[in-house]
């Protein structure tokens, strides 16, 4: 079960990111060739980050590119650099359609194809607009590709005409939207970053809530965010206690030929056993399990 | 055989990274290398830098490097985009890079 709780943001113009990013250990690291690029260093940005993706440093975490759309005269040749490159993932921005996302599929069909790449990447699409929201169901089950749709927050809020908010009202359409979306479609939900990288407490409170709705993970700005919202996702010594038991109950239903189990009067049937794993997966990469796994 | 039309650069002087200027130049490969870790690795980004040049078939270029301790790929990736400005070509052969 692959954990991605943090998913950190690195300018592809910023050197000192890009070599350092790996060492603070997002679950995902996002290396960005568009907003944070400015325009005069579109080149250079990219083929920093086409090396990158080929260094060791990366080699043993999963990465992700933020390219530039389509229609601008940059967008092909991110995709010729990061397919190439070796990316996991392509985060697609501004996704208003399912259009977008299958216009963006041929493209990297016919890259994939020229440059002999056999794993196929997978597509991250960006909702930033009330289109998006609107149009994120049908949006998220409209290719084999996508490991999830994420929320771009600063977008959608002035698409809104209204500001954003540490308390966040303003976001609770497009998080509710978004997040059935992906789960209906069976992929991973996103929330978008929290800006102010110095309110810890704000962050806490955002990263609590989210976790409460149901969200994978968050994309993050700065590498202090990480621990904080890797803490938030751990689970509680309760909760691994708990799950541990369920494991064992299961395996010993299993070993009885047993369809279902009953552990402290409660019974323990599928959908308990995958959350149990779940939360054991957030256990173990929380290095909460020590020697009890 | 590319052929450098003109002068550019690429990267910073920021720690880390590497600021290489690309001249046009008639008389072969011309190297001017400033490393803070000159010592220990310049031989090797002297054999990065003449590796680069020959995969993108570059035969006559004069280059000034400012490495502030940049790691092999950081170089690679400006060397070839300052030497992409100077051919000036809009499209890439990856297989070069």
């Amino acid at each position: 079960m692959k954990l991605r709780r943090s998913m950190l943001f690195v300018p592809g113009s910023n050197t000192a990111m890009v070599c350092n990013a790996f060492i603070y250990k997002p679950d995902t690291v996002m290396f960005d060739l568009e907003d944070s690029v400015a325009l005069s260093e579109k080149d250079s940005a990219r083929l920093m980050v086409y090396h990158a993706l080929g260094h060791w440093a990366y080699a043993n975490i999963e990465t992700a590119v933020r390219v530039n759309p389509l229609e601008s005269p940059y967008g092909i040749l991110d995709l010729e650099a990061v397919i190439r490159g070796g990316a996991d993932i392509i985060r697609l921005p501004k996704t208003d359609t399912v259009e977008d996302v299958l216009v963006m599929e041929k493209e990297i069909e016919r890259i994939e194809k020229a440059c002999g790449r056999k794993e196929k990447i997978k597509l991250l699409a960006a909702i930033e607009s009330a289109q998006g929201v609107v149009n994120a169901v049908s949006i998220a089950s409209c290719s084999d590709r996508l490991m999830g749709i994420a929320l771009g927050a600063e977008d959608y809020v002035r698409d809104l005409r209204t500001e954003r908010t540490k308390e966040g009202s303003e976001l609770t359409a497009a998080r509710s939207q978004i997040l059935l979306a992906a789960r209906a479609a069976k992929i991973n939900a996103f929330d978008s970053i929290f800006s102010d990288v110095k309110d810890k407490e704000g962050f806490i409170k955002e990263a609590e809530y989210i976790k409460g709705l149901g969200f994978d993970g968050k994309s993050l700005i700065n590498p202090n965010q990480i621990t904080l919202l890797h803490k938030v996702y751990a689970p509680s010594e309760d909760e691994i206690e708990w799950a541990l038991e369920v494991i064992e109950a299961a395996k010993e239903a299993k070993t009885k030929g047993l369809g279902v189990v009953s552990l402290d009067g409660r019974m323990v049937d599928a959908p308990i056993i995958a959350r149990a794993e779940w939360t054991l997966a957030r256990a173990e990469a929380s290095g909460l399990l020590g020697e009890r796994a | 055989m590319n052929g450098v039309r003109q002068n550019a650069h690429a990267g910073t002087l920021e720690s880390s990274d590497v600021f290489v200027q690309v001249f046009p130049h008639n008389h072969g490969v011309e190297i001017e290398l400033n490393s803070d870790v000159e010592e220990i690795y310049g031989d090797a980004i002297h054999e990065l830098t003449h590796k680069t040049l020959k995969r993108m078939k570059i035969d006559n270029v004069r280059l000034v490097i400012q490495d502030k301790g940049a790691l092999d790929f950081v170089i690679k990736a400006r060397l070839q985009t300052a030497l992409l400005r100077a051919i000036g070509n809009e499209s890439i052969d990856w297989s070069t890079l």
